[in-house]
This record gives structure tokens, sequence and C-alpha cells, in this order.
């Protein structure tokens, strides 16, 4: 295990690799800061010398006076405007462009990740990776980047300035601001420890919230609205409680960086006034020396913030990275294979697999299956039968033994052309936002309308599809939007029924339709699957008795495989799983 | 707005203090440009070294009341902020429970969740801004162009020029800028959006080979949102620079016309100084200001998204009766009833009419969007029947007193939902009082008694959130024995074995029917097996009633049902026969 700095310092490394293709934005967003800064340092000791001046009226506006200074301040100042916006403008290109190219490269990722990290980690959690890590990382990094450097640049700035007018008066800042710094830390570690309360509880109302409202018909039923209420109201009283501690004590921080700032400029003023009855010093550099205090303690309040943020963007980055970084599947290989002219010939041979390293789901599975045959996997949930397909569609690799498809086995064929020679239909539909059009052609983009209409006829699909405000180019919102469960099913159906791909596996493509509509899809998969090699995973017997081959699944085993009748003669598990719908009690 | 104003009542005095004291420090601040003038012009110009001394004990003095007051004012201002997003979060929460489910389906859990966690959380943050900065800002503002104005009018002309000059800067960037930030989180949310569809359907982008399409949508996308982040950050990019122009040329043409006055020896060296400072305090408030905007304008959109949330009319329009107890115990009878999700949309439901007696079973059965679950649903008034009447116990639902009238129901829902605590507090949802002897009771019936027997802690065993460390069938019973603790008049089944398999449906439905007492049971089931010892059976078509009858009547005369049945049956009778 690396140290924690270790860790940082190889983010950082990683994240100069990526701001490196903007290596000119940056060393001008570098030489703009300097020149801002200086400038901006520069303008207090022109309104000096100007203030001078007014020391002797009669001179003001002779050749070479007052305007000569005035001239100059025109001039500094358009130049640090000009240079704050080139600034600007080149770390947003920078900003920007970073947070584009991590996020094109993580989600390029996602897709060659293999499906074990997909079902591994939660989805909110990649996706936040991906949205709000990539975000946060880019601002905090890069805007605190620049921030520091400017405020470095500004206090050594500011310090080399004052030293040139007068060292004394350099002293009395230069001792008094760290105090500010102190502060502002002093506070920032006291409540840490309160914001991580606060987020903690936030973390747990947030919960209580999802789990309430997005239940509210069960709270109902149960009449448990005032109970409920109770417990959130709790929860709510120790946030308020825990909030009010963390926002209260972190508040404080402005105010008293603003009171040692005025201690300073009271110091200032002190010394200051003092030099110049001494003679060591003019008004204007004393005044001078005022806006000097004035800008000298910003930096430190804005350095102390920035490092914490700076800390947070790089804890962000190497949650991106973590994702980037991840091992992919194993890419295709040289000596692969394109499927074509698929029969349907496949073949199990002593396949072993395991989610798990030490708990066996499968072991020495054999399996073959000649083309046209129809396969149906039952047994109780959990029981594996998914697992079967993910190994088919080459989802996750096997550990031992292999499958094959037309005698080749299926880590030596692209896994395109081998996922494509499948038709899917699975337990949880799947639909992406867009019209019902664009759902159905996702496996034959340049289908006509009549074939999409032709599908889904055969697919049942056409009558509701024919209600929808706008028919086939109704818009349907992320995950199927307001579609019935059923109807999101007789979608994926009719993408398949579009594709029409040689083989074809359905897990429990029906369950959610009702048996009536479920006997016309079954009638349409029957002609579907004719010819084709099917795999089935169904609870219902009636889907099952016409498998040529059933496996009955139990526990990640394969405890009996036969057809109907042979199983129903062996008098095992699957016979008595069977007679069991017929219990009358 | 008005609606969110009222959680912020209880805190008046803080909201009042807070500005106050933050005025207070404000005051404090405006004079040190004042003490420093005079310092210069008495202490330095009359070489007096005492006067001195006593002008820096003054600012010192002012620092520290000022310490004083801002720290009060933030005291007061965290106060009001936390105890109103408080407030606001209880009545949101009750408001959000005591809407009807149609309000809910239409608003979607997730954006409820959304409003009810971070945009209160802007909120807070708003409003905690908004009492320590936005009196003060604008006090110092002008509070500095009227101090400036004392100590000399014509020289303080230039203030009532810059500041309007600046205000129209800062408010124009930022009225630009703020739709165009509103557009980046819309091309923001799209790439969310894009990234977790495809987390979801990742199966199904493989299955299909679309893995490259998928990355080609997502560049697209994130080239569309980078155009609209680099160009609503030029809008953005203008403001430092034309406030520091206008801010400094302004100070030029203060010391200008200060010099000219001077040489008319009507101002002093120390009163241009001032003049000065007055206009670089001018400077920091109004970038705290502009700062203070954004954050303004970002809470109030997720103030009117939360007010959008209070304005949905709560609950379910009450004929005011209140009614408690019917006559009978469990009788249901629909009149002619009608209903639909939507106005305008279509009816879900159309003339449903039947009669189920105390005690009887009845069950339902029909195809996919056939209104089986809507029809169950109206019997606990989770929805409203647009026509018709439907009657528990003689009494229509509509004058019940609600919690009356879910007290007599156990509803057991398709989706089998648990709460985080331990299975035996799950259960008393149904029955706080209910004994544990009650509790093993319901869940032998339940069929729930084994597994949980097997459980570590058995009755006090932990569920977490939704039930997540429990499998689907499991889930299911504990919820069926949920509803069974309320021993229900009315029990309703909606379709809630689908998770089990053959034999343990068998067996439930068995220990059901031995129920002690009179209960009706509604079944909704796909399954023509868990209804055919039903007193009678619905069968619905397309939110019409098909036919309703006894299973023997319904084989011989409905044609539905007979699809239905000898489609689940035919083969399996036929062996049977050939078996026996």
């Amino acid at each position: 295990m690396k140290g924690k700095k270790e860790q940082q310092k190889d983010t950082l490394i990683k994240v100069l690799k990526y701001i490196k293709p903007y290596g000119v934005l940056m060393a001008l967003t570098i030489v703009m800061a300097l020149i801002s800064v200086a400038l901006t340092l520069y303008l207090p000791i022109l309104t000096g010398q100007a203030v001078d001046m007014l020391a002797f009226p009669d001179k003001l506006f002779l050749e070479g006076g007052i305007w000569n200074i005035l001239r100059k301040m025109a001039v500094v100042i358009l130049l640090t405007a000009v240079a704050q916006w080139i600034m600007s403008l080149c770390t947003n290109q920078i900003v920007y462009n970073v947070i584009q190219d991590i996020r094109k490269k993580a989600f390029g990722k996602l897709q060659i990740l293999p499906l074990k990290y997909m079902d591994a980690h939660s989805h909110g959690d990649i996706v936040s990776r991906v949205v709000a890590d990539v975000d946060q990382f880019a601002d905090g990094l890069l805007i605190g980047f620049t921030q520091l450097f400017t405020g470095v640049i500004t206090i050594i700035g500011t310090l080399g300035f004052m030293l040139s007018v007068n060292v004394g008066i350099t002293l009395v800042v230069v001792v008094i601001t760290p105090v500010s710094l102190l502060v502002a830390s002093f506070i920032a570690r006291k409540t840490f420890r309160m914001f991580q309360l606060q987020s903690e509880t936030r973390g747990e109302q947030t919960a209580l919230v999802n789990e309430m409202i997005g239940n509210q018909k069960v709270v109902h039923a149960f009449n448990r609205e005032d109970e409920t209420l109770e417990k959130f109201d709790e929860i709510n009283g120790r946030l308020e409680k825990c909030s009010l501690r963390a926002i209260f004590f972190s508040s404080l921080t402005n105010p008293c960086t603003r009171f040692v700032n005025s201690l300073v400029y009271t110091g200032v003023g002190l010394t200051g006034a003092f030099g110049v009855l001494g003679g060591g010093l003019s008004v204007g550099q004393l005044t001078c020396f005022l806006s000097y205090a004035n800008q000298y303690t910003k930096p430190f309040n804005e350095i102390s913030g920035v490092i914490t943020e700076l800390q947070n963007a790089l804890a962000c980055a190497a949650r991106i990275f973590e994702l980037i970084e991840e091992q992919p599947q194993a890419p295709d290989g040289e000596r692969i294979l394109t499927l074509s002219e698929v029969q349907g010939k496949v073949d199990l041979e002593h396949v072993a697999f395991s989610y798990v390293p030490d708990k066996k789901l499968i072991e020495d599975l054999n399996l073959h299956v000649k083309p046209g045959q129809r396969i149906a996997i039952v047994g109780p949930t959990g029981c594996g039968k998914t697992t079967m397909i993910n190994l088919l569609m080459r989802f996750y690799d096997v550990d031992e033994g292999s499958i094959q498809v037309e005698n080749t086995d299926i880590r030596h064929i692209t896994r395109k052309s081998l996922r494509t020679a499948y038709g899917m239909v699975l337990q949880d539909t799947w639909l992406k936002r867009g019209t019902i059009r664009d759902n159905i052609t996702v496996g034959k983009p340049d289908a006509t309308q009549e074939e999409i209409v032709a599908a889904a006829k055969k697919s049942y699909a056409h009558s509701f599809i024919r209600r929808l405000p706008q028919g086939y180019d109704t818009v349907i919102g992320e995950d199927g939007g307001s579609l019935s469960q059923g109807q999101k099913q007789l979608l994926c159906i009719t993408r398949v029924m579009l594709s029409l791909p040689p083989m074809l596996i359905l897990d429990e493509a029906t369950s959610s339709i009702d048996t009536r509509t479920e006997i016309r899809i079954q009638k349409a998969f029957a002609a579907m699957m004719e010819g084709r090699t099917s795999f089935i995973v169904a609870h219902r017997l009636s889907t099952i008795q016409n498998a040529d081959v059933i496996l009955v699944m139990k526990d990640g085993h394969i405890i009996e495989q036969g057809n109907h009748q042979e199983l129903l003669a062996q008098k095992g598990f699957y016979a008595e799983l069977y007679n069991s719908q017929f219990v009358l009690a | 707005m008005k609606r969110l104003l009222v959680y912020l009542k209880d805190y008046k005095k803080e909201s009042i203090l807070g500005p106050l004291f933050k005025l207070l420090e404000a005051s404090f601040e405006l004079i040190v440009p004042l003490v420093v003038a005079s310092m210069i012009d008495v202490g330095i110009g009359g070489n007096d070294r005492s006067y001195i001394v006593k002008m820096c004990l003054i600012m010192a003095a002012l620092g520290v009341t000022g310490l004083v007051s801002s720290v009060t004012a933030q005291y007061f201002a965290a106060k009001a902020a936390v105890g109103f997003a408080t407030k606001l979060r209880h009545g949101l929460f009750a408001h959000i429970q005591s809407l009807s489910f149609s309000g809910m389906d239409e608003q979607g859990t997730s954006t409820l969740i959304t409003r009810m966690t971070s945009d209160i959380n802007q909120l807070q943050s708003g409003v905690n801004m908004v009492l320590r900065l936005f009196l003060r800002s604008p006090f110092i503002v002008f509070g500095a162009m009227i101090m400036a104005f004392t100590v000399d009018v014509k020289a303080a002309i230039t203030f009532v020029v810059v500041i309007p000059l600046l205000s129209v800067v800062v408010f124009g960037i930022i009225l630009i800028s703020i739709p165009m930030f509103e557009k980046v989180q819309r091309g923001l949310d799209q790439v969310l959006g894009l990234t977790r569809e495809n987390l979801t359907g990742v199966r199904v982008i493989r299955a299909f080979g679309k893995e490259e399409n998928e990355v080609e949508k997502f560049d697209r996308q994130t080239d569309a949102l980078k155009k609209m982040q680099v160009l609503a950050a030029k809008v953005s990019a203008l403001m430092n620079p034309v406030t520091y122009i206008i801010i400094n040329f302004g100070l030029i043409v203060l010391i200008q016309r200060g010099a000219v006055r001077v040489q008319m020896g009507v101002l002093t060296q120390g009163q241009v100084i001032a003049l000065v400072n007055y206009m670089s305090q001018i400077l920091i408030e109004l970038v705290k200001l502009a700062n203070l905007i954004v954050t303004v304008t970002k809470a109030a959109a997720c103030g009117s998204r939360v007010a959008d949330v209070l304005a949905l009319p709560a609950g379910m329009q009450d004929t005011g009766r209140k009614v408690t107890e019917g006559e009978g115990k469990g009788r249901v009878v629909f009149e002619n009833v009608s209903m639909r999700y939507h106005e305008g949309g279509e009816e879900a439901l159309t003339g449903i009419s039947f009669q189920a007696k105390e005690g009887e079973t009845v069950g339902i059965i029909g195809g996919t969007g056939s209104g089986k679950t809507s029809l169950v649903h109206l019997i606990p008034r989770f929805y409203d029947a647009e026509a018709g009447r439907v009657q528990v116990d003689g009494v229509d639902v509509k004058d019940y007193d609600l919690t009356a009238l879910r007290d007599k129901i156990g509803i057991v829902m398709q989706k089998a939902v648990l709460f985080q605590g331990t299975i035996g507090e799950n259960l008393r949802w149904g029955n706080q009082d209910a004994t544990d002897e009650e509790l093993w009771q319901a869940l032998k019936t339940a069929q729930a008694e084994e597994f949980v027997l097997q459980k570590e802690g058995g009755l006090e065993a932990p569920v977490e959130q939704e039930g997540r460390n429990l499998s689907g069938g499991q889930k299911q019973r504990l919820s069926i024995a949920r509803a069974l603790v309320k021993k229900p008049e009315i029990l309703i089944l909606d379709d809630s074995a689908s998770a089990l398999d053959y034999a343990t449906d068998a067996k439930l439905r068995k220990a059901l029917r031995e129920l002690p007492g009179k209960t009706t049971v509604f079944i909704v089931s796909q399954r023509a097996s868990s209804l055919m010892h039903a007193d009678k059976i619905i069968v619905l078509d397309d939110g019409c009633i098909a036919q309703i009858g006894t299973h023997k009547e319904l084989l011989e005369g409905c044609e539905i049902y007979q699809e239905i049945y000898y489609s689940q049956f035919e083969r399996s009778e036929k062996e049977k026969r050939e078996q026996a």
C-alpha cells in the first residue's frame, strides 16, 4: 500500500499527462498570470505617486505632472484587463477540453470493460465518476491551480514591491498576515468533523427519503404516514443541529480573517504614519502600502481554501483514473475469425465457471446442441440460469473448458460477430431514450417501415404502438418511460424479430406478458425458432415442454438433462417441480 | 416564493437581526477611510503623534466591534437558514406524503427525491448568503458613494457615473450567462442520461454490437456540451476585466478631479485618499455581489422547483363525511366504475360492476394492461373512480376516513418492498401491537416461517434498505405476512406469488383458505391455477369485464378464460390422465 502522499503524486503525474496536449495554452496562462499580477501590483505604486503629487497643488497640471501618471495608469489598467481576459479564455479552453478528453476516454472504456465490472459496481457510482467527478476534478484542479499560482506570485510580488519601498513596514505586514492563515486553517480543521457529520446525516436522510417516497403506496396502504414523518423528523432534527454547527463555525473564517486584516491595516497605518513623520516615507507610499495590506491578505485566505479544493480534486481524479485504468476485457486478438454462415451448432465441453474464486458455480458442464434445437433451462431463482447466458454470449469468459460455435472456440471469434449471431430478449427490458422506431431498429438500422411494421405485427406490438400519440415516432423516455412492463417486453421482442439472427436467447422473455399475449408471441417465436438454435430460460412449463433438451439447474449445477418425457420418467427434481404445479390443495 | 417564505416565519427575529448586525459591521468598515484621511491630514500634516496613535486605536476598536457584530450576524443567519431548511424539508416531506398517487406518478419519485435533498440544500445556502450579504453589499456600495459625497460633492460625481455603469455591466453579463448555464446543465443531464443508459443496457448494446455507435453518440453529446460550456465561459470571462477597467478608470477620473479640487484648495491630500479607498471598497463588494447573484439565482431556481411540488394539490378530494365503520366486514361492491389515470387519457377501467360478499375469494385474471391492478387499487382508494361508485361495507370509499378505510384492507403489491429495520419491525407495520406469536402465525401462513427461523436472530434479523438483502421470493412472502399481521377484513394479493415456485404457491393458497374468520380475498394472477378455486373469477379484457363466474362456468362459457386455462393446462391434464 502506497502512502497517501505518494498516491497523490502519482495522480498528479497522470493529470499532467492529460494537460500536456495543452502545454502551449498552459504556458500562455502562466505568462498572462504573471503579467496581470505584476501590473495589478504596479497600479498602487502609480496611485501613490499621484497622491504624492497632490502635496504640491501648484505643479499638478504642469508638463510632466499628474497627467503623465494618469496616462500610465490607464495603459496599465487596460493591459491588466487584457491579460486577465486572455488568461481566463485559456483556462476555460484547457478545463473544458480536458474534461471532454477524460470523459470520452472513460466512456470508451465503459464499452470495453468486462461485464464483471459493471455487475460488481453500482451504476450510480460509475455515472458519478464519469460526470460529477470529472467536473469537480477539472474545475478544482485547474482553476484551483491558477488561483494558487496567482496567489503565490501575488504574495511574492507584493513582498518584493513592499521591500523595495520600505523594509520596516514590510516586516509589520509579514509578521501579522500569517496569523490570518493560521486562523483560517485552524477553523477548517475544527469544522472538518462537523461537515463530515453533516454529510453523513444527509446521506442517512436521503436514504430514508428514497426508501419511503419510492414506496409511497406501501406506506399509505399501511397508514404509516405519521410514523414515517416521525422518523424523518428525528433525522431532520439531528441534521439541523449539526448543520447549524458546521455552517456557523465555518462561517467564522471570514470575519476572523477580516479582523486580522484590519489589524494589519492598522499596523501599517501606525508604523507608516510615524515613518512619514520620520521622513523615510511619503504619504503616497503610505497609501500604496495600505492598499498592499488589503491585497496581501487576500491570496492567503484564498490559498487556504484552494488547498482543500485541490486535495478534493485530486481525490476525484484518482477515482476517475481508477475507472480508466481498469483492466479491459481481453482484446479480440490476431488469429480471430468472424462468424458467418451460422447453422447453430453449439458445444459446451467441460465448462467450469465461477464469479468468485472460492464459490464454484458451474463445474464440468457438457452440452451438445445440434442446429435448430431448442434448449430450455429451468430451475429455482438464483440457480445460475442467467450465468449460462452470460457465458454463451461471452459476457463472461469460462474458467475452464470451452464453448464452441460451429466447431470454433468462441474465444477465437470476434465478440461482435458472435453476439450478433444471437438474438436476445432479457428479463430486464432495456430501452433507450429515443423514438419507438429507434428502439426497434437497434439491430438493423436500415430497416424499412414495412419491415418494422411487419416485425411489430408478428410480436403483437403493432396494435399498442399504433395507439401511441405519434405511433412509431413516439419518443419514449429513459428506460421506456411511461410504457408498461409488458409493452416494454413486446418492444424488445420486436427488436429481435426484426433482426432475425440465426440463434436465439430468451431469458424469461415473457414474464410480464399475460398468458394470452404470450400464447400469440409463443406462436410467433415458434415460427421464428423454426430452424434456429434457441436457448430459453422460463418459469412456464408450457414453454418448456416443447424443448428438445431441458437443462434442470440447481445451485449452479446441471442436475438433470433430457427431454420432458425422459425427465418425468426419472422422477427426480424436474418431476417434483413439474407436479407441484398441479397440487390442487 | 410565498409558499417558501412561510417556512422562514419562525425565524423572523434571526432574519432581521442577522442583516442588521451585518449592516453594523459594514458601517464600521465605511468609517475606516475617513479615519485614515484625518490621520493623514491632521496627524501627519500637523505632526501630531498622539493623534496618529489615537486614530490607530480607533481603527483597532472598529475592527473589534466589526468582528463581534459580524460573528453575531453569521450566527443569526446560519440559524435562520438552517432552521428554514429544516422546516421546509419537514413541510415538503409531509406534503409529498399527502399527494395523491396520480400526482406522484406524474412527478416521478426521482425528481421528488432530488427536490427533497439537493434542491433544499442549495436553498439553504442561498438563504444564508442572502441574509449575510444581500443588504451588506448594496449598503457598502451606496454607503461608500454617500460617504464620498460627504467628503466632496464635485469629486464624488464620478461615483454616480461609475456605479450605475458597473451595475449594468455586472447584471448584464449575469443575465446573459444564466440561460447559457442552464443550457449547459441540460447538456450535462444528457451526458449523464446516456452514461446511465449505457450501464443499464450494457448487455443489449453488446449483444447487438453497438459499442461504436454509442461512443459516437457520446462524442457528439460531449462535443455539443463543450461548445456550450466554452461559449458560456467566454461571456462570463468578460466579467472580471470589464469591471476592473471601469473601476480603475473611475479611479483615474477621481484622482484627476481630486487634483483639480486640491489645486483649488477645496480638498486635502488625505481626503483624496479617502475617496480612492471608497472606490476600491466598491470594487470588492461588487465582486461579492456578483457571486451572490449567481448563488441566489441558482437557489431561486431550486426554490421554484420546490415550490412547484408544494403547489401540487394535496391528496384526494374528501366529501368531508369521514365515516369510520360500515355495515358488515369486508363487503365490496363496484357499481359501474370507470377510471383513467390522466385527464384526457384512455380509460383504464370501463363500466366495472360486481359484488364480493364477506369471506368470499375473488380471482381477477386478464391480459397485460387489462386493468387488474387498477381495479384492486380502487378498493383502498389509491386512486379515485371517475364515474360510478366503489363501496366497502355499504359505504362509498370517498365517504370514508382514509385511515379507517385502509385499516380494513391488507394489500400485497406486485413489487414486494420491505424497509430498513428488522423483520419484526417490518411485520409490525401491519399492527404495531402484534405479539411475537401473532407474527409467527402470519409467517407460517405466508410460508415464510422456515427461512425466518434459519436467519440469525429470527424476527430480529436485520433488513436492509428496500429489503436488498433478501431474495425476491423471500420479500414476497414477508410482504404477504405483513399484510396478514394486520388481520384485515379485505386481503388483496396483486400478483404477489410470481417469484414463488409452484409448490410454495400451492401451499400458500391452501394456508390462506384456512385462515380463521371471514376474510374477503382478492387474488390477481396470471396463473389460472392460482385462481381456479375462487368463489368467483372476474375476467378482464382491455379495462372491461368480459365475464364473471366460477372456474367451471367460465371454462364452459368464456372464450378468453378457456384460452388462458388450456394454454397452461391442456397438455398436463392429458398427461395426468395418462399417468393415472
